[in-house]
This record gives C-alpha cells, structure tokens and sequence, in this order.
C-alpha cells in the first residue's frame, strides 16, 4: 500500500494544570483522506497546532515524523514550507481585502518589493477553477459567503503548493449544498494525490469521504477504524466512551396556553435599506412546547430572532409581539429581558461572551440583580449562583474562576445557557445551540433543553440540523427567503418535507 | 489567629477542598501582578530614598510629592474606567487647563458676587467638567466616532480655550487663600498636637524649625483608624469566603500582604503626622480612590464596564445598554478631569495657560502601568494608583538628583514600555 507521510508519535503537551494530550500516536498514509474525530476538548484542535507548528517544537514532547524525517516545526511558516497547511475553524482572511490579496497575501508574486498583480490574478483565477468557485479575484472577501471564503481558504492552500491538508470542521458553518460541494472537492484533491486531514463532528460526513478515523478522548488516542470498520455507532462509543443508544432524551410534553405571538413582523436590512430581510412573518409558541424553526443558511432565521430580541438586528422593524395575549414592548434588549425573553446566540464568542473573564461573572451578567442589592454586589451569593449552574448544566472547569476563553465549545455554550436561565425567561430563544460541539455535549444540551420545557417554559430553537430538530421540538416552522413558508408537527415531519417545503416557498419567491 | 492558617475548613463541598491548593497557586499567580507592582513601587522609593540621601522620604517631600502628583491619580481613576470600557481620552490634560482657567476667572476677575465664593465655583466648575464629558462621551456613544478622534478634537478646543480664557499668554490669579487649600492645605488637627520632644530654643527666643518632634494628633487617628479597617475588612471578607468553603489566597500570603502594607501606611502617616499633618488632597484622593474600589469590585455598574470593555456585543446582547455607559464613563472622566484642573490651579495659586499641558499622557502611562488592557476589559483601581506613584516618585526623586527634564522623559517612557512589554510576556507565557 501506500506509504505513510505523517506519523506522529506519543505527543503529549501540556498546558499549564492541564494535560491536553497524552502520548497521542497518529499515523497518515499518503493520499488518503484521515478523519479525526473526538468531544470537544478531547484535544484535536490541539493536536493540529502540534502538527502546524502553532506550538512551537519543544513546547510538547513526543516526535513528528513527515516523510520519513523528524520535524521540529517552529511554527506555522516552517510547516507550510514542507506542504502542511492548517485551514481553522475560524477563517483567517482579511474581510476588506479582494479574493486574489488574500489568497497570496504574504506570499505576493513581487519583484523588489513591487506586486505584480497581473500574475496574481491569473494565479488566483486558475486556483479558483480547481476549488470550483466562480467568482473575480478582484471581489472583497467581505462580499462572499462562507461558503464561498471557505473554498478561498482552500484555494489559498493549494497556492502553497499542499501536500498535507489539514480542516478544521471545514463545514461547521456551511449549508447542506456546500457542505457537500466541499466534501467533493476533499474527494477530488484525494484522486490528485493530496493527503487530507479532516476533523469533524458530522458522522455522516466522516462516513461519507474517510478512508481512515483516528478516535481522540480526553487528550489520548482511542483506536483508529479502516474504512470497513467505520460506523456511526461504532465512533460514537469511542468517541464518548459508552453507548449512545438513544441520541435525544426521552420527553412527555406538556403543552398548554399560547406564551409568546408574534404577528406580522417585518424587518429591513441595517445598511441596505431597501432590502427587506424578514416578511410578514407569524408565529406562536405555548407553554412547555419547543417549536423549531428548520431553513437553510441565509433564510434569515438568526435575523429574525435578533430583531425580535430587542431589535438587535435591522432596521424599521414593524409588527407587533404579544406575550400571554397581551402587547409587548420589547424595542430593546433590557425591555426584552425584563419581559422574559432570552436569545442565546448562535456566535457564542463574538455575541455571547466575555472571554477574558471567568465563568462566575459571564453567568450572572444578564441578571445582575439577582445576585446584588442596591446595585452592590453580593460576592458569595454570585459565587453560590455560580456553583449551581455550573453543576445544573454539567459545566466542566476546574472551578467557576476559569476563563471562558480556555473552555472547549460545549462548556462555552452551557456558560452561555446559564447566564439565560439564571436570568429565568418565561420564553428561551436558542440560535443553533449546538453548533460545534461533540456529540456527548449535544445530548446534555438537549437534556436541558428538554427540563425547560418540562418546567413550562416556550422554547424556540433554531437549528440547521434537522435530524436534531425532528428530534426535540414540537412542531417546525421552515422558513426560507425571509418567510415563514412551512409548519409542521414534529411528529409527521421528516428531512424531506421540510426540504420541500423550502423548495417550493424558493419557488414561490422568485 | 493562629488558627486561621490551619487547614481548610471542612464547610467546602469536598471537591472545592481537592482543588483548593490548585486555586491557591492559581490566585497567587494572577494576583502576582499586582503584588509585583507594589515591590516595584517600593523598591524605586528605596532606590530613590538612597540616591537623594534620605530627601524623599523626608515629611517635606512627601507632601510636595502628594501634592504634584494628586491630579494625574485623580485623572487615572476616570482614566482606568475609560481604559477597561475599551476607549482613550486625551482631552483630560486640555480639559484640567481649560477648567482651572475658567475657575480661575471666575473667582478673580470676573466679580460674579456670591458665585465668586470657591466653593460655589468648584461644584460649578465639576458639573461644567460632567458636560464636557457628557457632550464627547455623546458623539462616542452614540454615533460611534473612535474615542480617540473625539477627544484628540476636544485637546485641541479646550487647550484653545483655556488660552483664550486667560487672554494669550498670562496667568490669572492670585487665587483666593481658601482656594488654594484644596491643594496646599493640611487638615486641621482638631485632637490637637502632641509634643514628643520639645523643639530647641535658639538664644534669639526662636524656635529652629525642624527640631524636636511634635505629632499631629488628627493625622495619626484617621490614619491608623484606615489602617485597622483596611486590616479588618479584608479578614472579614475572608472569613465570608471561609465559610462558603472557598478560599482565594492562603492566609500567609494574606497576613504578609496585609502586614506590609500597614507598616508602609503607618510609615508615611507618621511622617505626614511629624510635619503639618494629612494633605487636604491626600484625603480627598483616599476617599476617591475607596469610592472607586468599590465601584469596580462590588458594584453592578463596575461589573457592567468590565463587561462591555471585554466584549461590546455580548455585553449589549446581555441587556447592558452599553451607550448609555460609555457616556457615563466619559461623564465621570468629564468630573475628575474638572477636579484635577482645581488641583493644579489651587496648588499654584493661579490659572497658567500650559496647566496639565501634557498631563494625558502621563495619566494613560499610569493606567497602562497599573496592568490595564489597550484593548480593554481589564485594568484596576489599585494598580492605577500605584502606576500613577511610580511615575509620580520617579518624577521626584530625578528631581531630586538632578537629573536634566529631557532624559526623566526618557526613563518615565522606558518605565512605561517595560511594565507593558513585562505583562504581554507574563501573558503569553501564561
């Protein structure tokens, strides 16, 4: 067979009180597509930052050998130079900067220092032939998707002459369409003898291209399944280290008076004025219900959620919300907040926290009142607060003084839920809420999710998921093009039918 | 107290017990900064007590230090909260000069009657500096202009304006003695003094000034009465973690701190007592610098500043109304800045057109020396303060020595880059 091009070899690295990893071995052959799959936090993301040189060699132990030498890569340039290319989760290109700047942006065909732009360009358009984006390498970064800057990164990759690349969960913010469009570019990279690292959450997609899946936990390797071997149920055990036998928790609703009634509501775009984002929308949610809202990337689910939340997103925003039958004001977010409504947002570290402070303060910091008198607060009774939540939704740090900034995404989103709840709305509004983390962080989630309701509470979530839709709310509205264009209960629902339903409200747009 | 340093209570839920070392070494560690700028506080006062043979220590010295320096520390307080709120202000130096000016008129040459009184005209000229600050926190706020292109415009108008109000280039003043009290005065010793040794009598009848020691009574009480409450709330404030199981330094870590920085306090009270007694400044800066403290550590608004500095939207997003705040912050920068211009004109006796020339950048240098964050979010009262002392007694002690006015710049800016370039390694090493 083929010949192995990257093995590592007993990594451990530590951080300071913590143990990332602990003698993690991975060995990738050439021209396969190697899938690492584990919880957040198991320490993949770690593990490519060993690989790319983001930590430097000597800051880990253990040994790195690429093509039969020993590396020791002193950081990201070094390991580029040998063809190993990291694309983060987070995108790194320059928003205002065109197509073409940034995929040779340091790298720039220049002679003293004087940019020739007309090789650039040609460069440029003849890599994005081959990630197949049909855009001009003079468009801004700012004017793509993210699906589309997803493929820039890509293409900028493959402008550092790629042997060895590595995805970090590549289509966690992608719509079904290019997620796949992705998956199939991996593929063909693979017949041109490209090596891929994939990590990701998506089963299915791991199931669908890896050739190999290296499992991580808690900072170790746990096994490595050949391409026979891989099974969803099968990684699953691995990676959470029991059986997930049922993937949602077991839920008897109780549903009972209409809560929350939104009627016609209307809202514009913030720059352009004249687009109108959000349409004449309707929609209810009683008590002790989870209602989902299914649509595709850009069906201005978030936009509605936001604009409803104390008009935290567009402009001449109309229509009207009543809350138990009677009208509402709620044209800010402290009015909002005040009248029990809560939105936990979908972009946890850009909306929802503060990074450079620990949990104990991100948790109280929508209901300050609670833990203070006379606006002083009270230090233990914060602490008290602190500790319950942490425990209520299962937050894993070594105490309630860590900085959410150090948490993995799953813990992130449990402080980001805390703070909602102990805020104690009568309506919870989640925005993707489990967007990037593991599957084991997932079914906590969904445990909560379904103690809410349980407790009376009207739950709307937005998820991208559907398989995670139809299995823990009540009924789904779909919504497409900024209108509500679908509503079903969960019970007869499926993947097709909301499908259909957004392919024919598309139908119904145009 | 012996038995405090026993080990942990058994109140803890058992697993805060097994972490508690872990907790222990975590808070001596981010609280080291802190301690680190206090030794480093010291040792410059030693380096400079040693190289100017004894003179800064002197009760003399350390009133003038007090008082040259009172105005850049009020001004780093409103700074650090302007700091943390993610934002710069560099009016405050224009804004002093401008205020001292128009205080200045109005007592002297402008004849207003019984608006001429100095304490009618310091409550005027505090709500004039709450304006000035409502009106640039207004453009930063709420039609989001980069802090530092406000109030780079408002160093320019209120410089402007401080000359034209002291037409061109003179001074006004003698300012009225009860004025000048804010800065020069002492606080009246209302116990009584007490004469330890009497002074010496020369043959003329005369007493020599400086010989034999006499305590200012009033001085020694307010000043070991702080000392004993600064000791008891912090043993209270243990004994409330204590019994919530929770422990965040160890008790010698706590007893050491505690002791050194009482024997200080009570080293610089006593001499203040041996002179003329508490500067009316220093009380005023005390009493601010407690007010602050609270603030920031204990009260919602403080923790809704943090909040915003450290993450605007997400802060917004959690209800806070983060325009209404920035405002505010700029309003509180407005008053102080107001308050420091009083401090300057009273302890020169007269409004000159260069006062606070240049004093922004000494008050931001303070707050970044404190440990605050260009960024935002982070930064402390306490560290502010003690920035503000280290360039306040480097100022000094050069001086002192002699060192020519061009080359203290250069130290105070290397001071300045150390302590930053220091914090961005403990950082990164962290």
């Amino acid at each position: 067979m083929a010949s192995t091009i990257l093995e590592m070899r007993d990594i451990t690295k530590t951080f300071p009180g913590v143990k990332a990893l602990s003698n993690v071995n991975l060995s990738v052959e050439e021209g396969e597509i190697h899938a690492v799959v584990g919880e957040n936090g198991a320490g993949k993301s770690t593990l490519m930052k060993v690989l790319s040189g983001v930590y430097p060699s000597g800051t880990y132990d253990g040994e790195i050998i690429y093509r039969g030498e020993e590396c020791h890569f002193k950081g990201i340039h070094d390991s580029e130079r040998h063809g190993i290319v990291i694309i983060h989760q987070e995108l790194a290109l320059v928003p205002m900067l065109s197509i073409a700047e940034n995929i040779f942006l340091g790298n720039e065909h220049a002679r003293y220092g004087i940019i020739d732009w007309n090789a650039n360009e040609t460069r440029t358009s003849a890599l994005l032939k081959k990630v197949g984006l049909k855009e001009d390498p003079k468009t801004l970064i700012t004017n793509i998707g993210v699906g589309k800057q997803q493929l820039v990164e890509i293409a900028k990759a493959l402008s550092k002459e790629v042997q060895l690349l590595i995805l970090d969960e590549p289509t966690a913010s992608l719509s079904e369409k290019d997620s796949q469009a992705l998956l199939d570019l991996l593929l063909e990279f693979k017949r041109q003898g490209i090596t891929s690292i994939l990590i990701s959450h998506k089963l299915n997609e791991v199931n669908r291209v890896a050739d190999k899946v290296t499992i991580i936990r808690d900072g170790r390797t746990i096994e490595t399944l050949v391409k026979k071997d891989i099974r969803e149920d099968r990684i699953i055990t691995s990676m959470v280290g029991r059986s997930l036998d049922n993937r949602f928790p077991p839920r008897e609703p109780e549903i009972g008076e209409t809560v929350l009634e939104v009627k016609n509501w209307s809202v514009y775009h913030p720059i352009h004025a004249e687009r109108q984002v959000i349409k004449n929308i309707d929609i209810d949610v009683r008590k002790g219900e989870v209602v989902g809202i299914a649509g595709l990337m850009g069906a201005g689910r978030t936009e509605f959620a936001m604009s409803l939340f104390g008009r935290s997103y567009g402009r001449h925003i109309t229509g009207e919300v009543r809350l138990n039958g009677k009208p509402i004001d709620i044209s800010s977010v402290s009015k909002a907040v005040e009248h029990g409504i809560a939105y936990v947002t979908e972009d946890r570290k850009t909306y929802g926290l503060n990074l450079i402070d620990h949990i104990k303060h991100n948790i109280t910091l929508a209901n300050l009142p609670g833990v203070s008198r006379h606006s002083v607060i009270d230090d233990m009774r914060e602490l008290a607060v602190a500790n319950d939540y942490r425990a209520r939704t299962n937050i894993r740090a070594s105490s309630v003084y860590q900085m959410t900034g150090n948490l993995s995404g799953g813990n992130q989103q449990k402080v980001v839920l805390s703070k909602w709840l102990f805020a104690n709305p009568e309506v919870l509004i989640l925005d993707e809420p489990t967007r990037g983390i593991d599957v084991g962080a997932k079914y906590e989630i969904y445990t909560i999710i379904a103690r809410l309701a349980s407790e009376g509470k009207a739950i709307i979530v937005i998820s991208s998921e559907m398989p995670e839709l139809l299995g823990i709310t009540d009924r789904i509205y779909v919504m497409n093009d900024g209108r509500i264009v679908g509503e079903m209960a969960a019970s007869d629902a499926s993947q097709e039918k909301i499908m259909r339903a957004i392919v024919r409200g598309e139908g119904k747009a145009s | 107290m012996s038995t405090e340093s026993a080990p942990a209570p058994q109140t803890g839920v058992a697993e805060d017990v097994q972490q508690r070392p872990r907790v222990a070494v975590s808070a001596f560690v981010t609280n080291l900064r802190e301690y680190g700028l206090v030794l480093a506080l010291i040792a410059i006062m030693l380096f400079f007590q040693f190289t100017t043979s004894g003179t800064l220590f002197k009760p003399l010295n350390l009133s003038n230090l007090v008082q040259q320096n009172s105005f850049i520390i009020v001004m780093a307080l409103g700074m650090l909260l302007v700091i943390v709120s993610g934002h710069i202000d560099l009016s405050v130096g224009s804004v002093a000069g401008f205020i001292g000016a128009l205080a200045a008129n109005m007592m002297v040459t402008w004849h207003l009657g019984a608006l001429s009184n100095p304490l009618v005209v310091s409550i005027i000229c505090l709500i004039i500096g709450g304006c000035i600050g409502a009106a640039q926190g207004y453009w930063i706020a709420y039609h989001r202009i980069p802090s530092f292109i406000v109030t780079l415009a408002g160093m320019l108008i209120f410089r402007g304006m401080c000359q034209a109000l002291l037409g061109g280039g003179s001074s006004v003043g003698p300012l009225p003695s009860a004025f000048n009290k804010l800065s020069s005065g002492f606080i009246p010793d209302v116990i009584g003094t007490v004469t330890l040794i009497a002074p010496t009598v020369n043959a003329a009848g005369k007493t020599i000034v400086g010989s034999g020691l006499t305590l200012h009574m009033t001085t020694l009480v307010i000043g070991i009465a702080g000392v004993l409450a600064y000791a008891y709330f912090g043993l209270k404030s243990r004994r409330t973690r204590e019994r919530h199981g929770y422990q965040a330094e160890p008790f010698a870590l706590f007893a050491v701190k505690t002791a050194v920085l009482s024997a200080l306090a009570l080293l610089l009270i006593y001499q203040f007592a041996t002179y003329k007694g508490l500067p009316i400044v220093l009380l005023v800066m005390g009493v601010l610098i407690a007010l602050f403290v609270f603030v920031t550590k204990r009260m919602t608004i403080g923790r809704r500043i943090y909040a915003m500095g450290g993450n605007a939207k997400a802060a917004q997003l959690s209800g806070i109304k983060t325009e209404r705040l920035t405002q505010l912050v700029f309003i509180n920068m407005g008053v102080l800045s107001a308050l420091g211009g009083l401090i300057i004109a009273a302890r020169l006796g007269q409004a000159v057109p260069a006062a606070g020339l240049g004093s922004e950048l000494d008050v931001i240098a303070a707050v970044f020396i404190g440990g605050a964050s260009a960024m935002g979010g982070v930064g402390g009262v306490i560290g502010s303060v003690v920035g503000g002392f280290i360039m306040g007694v480097m100022n000094n002690g050069m001086s002192i020595m002699g060192v020519n006015v061009d080359w203290q710049q250069v130290v105070k800016g290397l001071v300045l880059l150390g302590a930053v370039v220091f914090d961005v390694y403990n950082k990164n090493k962290g």
